[in-house]
């Protein structure tokens, strides 16, 4: 289990610092999106990981589920929803202010305009 | 008054959302006046906590009741009073600026403003590092916003770079807190440099990754070497009060690196004790280095404002690198007189944009400005001081963190760059004010729009505080050095932090 959750974890996170380091404005909120959930993971994994332990106080109980990690991640998924919904919107005016959805407000010179739509 | 140090979070809070509710909301003088009042109340309530911090004993207030380590704690000790009290002074000139007319430019100015202060205030005040995220989050959402008041190009596109360095920085900084907890097992500031000691070399390493990622998202908001090209461009298109708002934001990381680098991973960390101090040093004099560089290429006032900022960082930096009580003292000290002049400017920079016609702030030829004589005298006084010149508190500030540095190790780094950087600083000002009021063409200017009298006081009421900090340099530096002595010696005894001592 832990090999699974740690490889989703770094899959997401190689997923979104690539998209967070591209030139447009979708591909970088996507990744940033993808960062954030990849921490949410991280952080509910920071109590470690448990099967079948009790989430409540209970005399039977051996072992308890850490519950502190999840209510971080639950105030890290709000922040980070309130956050992308921000982004969108900034992303949004920022194309129609500067007239295209480039990070810089402007299209690189050297590069040829049709590849650049290929890629997005 | 047992509830005196969650106010400086609650007033903001509530009174922003009075602005957004019906008497308020569509009245503009309401809701200015709605503003003062708030920031001239938080500034009553941080001189009395500051009064009360002066005694030495620290304000641990316990949020529901939750004994420490468990719950949320706010800490009013003298560091936290201190950076309240320089919000509030701030805060109070900004906004008298902003009522200038600078607030009907956009929607929801003064509510997203008085969300700002409350994120600053309570990440000042917090005792617990994942709730010094979420008061992070709450002033920069709101800077997001008000990043973006009155619109424009410039703002849309500087707004987007800031925007996206920031979310990833809250990742960064959300990895880090994962670890940490993962390791100490809490989150408690004051818990955790107890826990600290008692590592395992195995976790450690850990542990380390864990804080120099904290280190590189405070880096981040304030601005340090790799991390500060978002800065010119973010702060000088931010409209005037926003700016000079935001000149206290940078001081937020510094006071960050201070708390976590000073209580949790001091000089009683054990195996990871003063784990940020070799990174500091070259960081920061580089810093120091490319500040000035800035400074001497910038084609703008406002640009060249943002440079100081950049400049004063690394000597703040400078200062946390040497990490004694002297260091610290003399850091804090530089630190509200430099947040404070920077605001100053930056105000000002606005005002004299706002009389040049069409070259705006540029240092080029342009017609003569409507109140040459006012504006110049504070543009003096505010160049003098932010280049630490003499009679004002730049150089007191400046004189104070040379004179902590060890004579034999450190200074032979710190001299050259601090004082390069004020003569690089002494250099691109007096081109500046040469270029901005005597360089003046022919031209007249057909109309002569005297801006509001409560702009020029603004500015002037924050730039009176640099020659008051000389004149009460004595309590002041009294005060900073107490605050240094208490925030040094807080790792080594963390009882009023882990027990609520009286009241509470």
């Amino acid at each position: 289990m832990e090999m699974v959750y740690a490889l989703c974890v770094g899959i997401l996170t190689t997923c979104g610092i690539f998209l967070t380091l591209r030139g447009r404005t979708f591909p970088v909120v996507v990744g940033l999106t993808m960062l954030s959930y990849a921490v949410n993971l991280f952080l509910f994994a920071s109590g470690r990981l448990s099967n079948e332990d009790a989430a409540v106080l209970q005399d039977s109980a051996t072992g308890y589920a850490d519950p502190l990690p999840q209510a971080l991640v639950l105030t890290a998924i709000v922040i980070g929803f309130a956050m992308t919904a921000f982004t969108v919107i900034l992303a949004m005016r920022a194309r129609a202010d500067l007239g295209n959805d480039h990070v810089d407000g402007r299209l690189p010179v050297q590069n040829e305009e049709s590849p650049q739509k290929e890629k997005n | 008054m047992d509830h005196l140090a969650i106010l400086p979070i609650i007033i903001p809070l509530l009174s922003g959302i009075l602005m957004l509710l019906p008497p308020v909301c569509r009245d503009n003088a309401r809701q200015r006046a709605l503003s003062l009042a708030a920031l001239g109340f938080m500034l009553l309530v941080s001189i009395r906590l500051i009064a009360l911090s002066a005694s030495g004993e620290i304000q641990l207030y316990v949020l529901g009741d939750w004994q420490p380590p468990f719950g949320i704690v706010l800490v009013a000790d003298r560091l936290s009073t201190l950076m309240l009290l320089l919000t509030a002074v701030l805060g109070f000139g900004a906004m008298l600026y902003a009522c200038g007319g600078d607030d009907k430019r956009g929607m929801y100015f003064h509510p997203l403003f008085m969300f700002q202060m409350m994120g600053i205030n309570g990440a000042f005040l917090t005792g617990d590092i994942f709730n010094l995220f979420v008061f992070f989050e709450v002033l920069l959402i709101s800077s997001y916003a008000l990043l973006i008041h009155a619109g424009g190009k410039q703002k849309t596109r500087a707004s987007v770079h800031y925007v996206v360095l920031n979310l990833a920085g809250s990742s960064i900084f959300l990895f880090a807190l994962g670890i940490l907890y993962g390791t100490l097992g809490t989150l408690n500031i004051a818990d955790m440099s107890q826990k600290v000691a008692m590592l395992q070399p195995s976790e450690q390493i850990i542990a380390k990754t864990g804080a120099l990622m904290l280190l590189v998202v405070f880096g981040l908001k304030s601005a340090m070497l790799p991390l500060q090209f978002w800065l010119p461009r973010t702060y000088a298109s931010a409209s005037a009060p926003v700016a000079a708002l935001f000149a206290v934001l940078t001081k937020v990381g510094i006071y960050s690196i201070l708390r976590v680098f000073t209580v949790v991973f001091g000089d009683d960390a054990g195996g990871l004790a003063n784990l940020a101090q070799p990174w500091l040093w070259p960081i920061a004099i580089l810093t120091l280095i490319i500040g000035a560089l800035g400074i001497l290429a910038a084609s703008s006032l406002r640009q060249l404002i943002a440079q100081l900022v950049i400049l004063s960082i690394g000597t703040l930096l400078a200062a946390a690198a040497m990490s004694r009580v002297e260091a610290t003292s003399a850091l804090l000290y530089y630190l509200v007189h430099s947040t404070l002049v920077c605001g100053a400017l930056f105000l000002l920079a606005d005002l004299i944009f706002q009389q040049r016609g069409k070259a705006e702030d540029r240092f080029v030829t342009a017609r003569k400005m409507c109140q040459p004589v006012p504006l110049g005298i504070a543009f003096f006084i505010g160049a003098l001081a932010i280049a630490g010149l003499p009679p004002f508190s730049g150089f007191v500030g400046k004189a104070l963190i040379l004179k902590a540095a060890d004579i034999n190790a450190e200074a032979g780094w710190v001299y050259p760059a601090v004082l390069i950087g004020g003569l690089a600083a002494l250099i691109a000002l007096s081109r500046a004010g040469t270029s901005l009021f005597w360089n003046i063409s022919r031209e007249q200017a057909d109309i002569c729009e005297r801006p509001p009298r409560v702009k020029l006081v603004a500015v002037y009421l924050l730039l009176a505080t640099s020659p008051l900090l000389v004149i009460f340099g004595g309590p002041m530096t009294e005060f900073t050095e107490q605050t240094a002595i208490q925030l040094h010696g807080l790792s080594s005894n963390l009882e009023p932090l882990l027990r609520p001592g009286g009241g509470s």
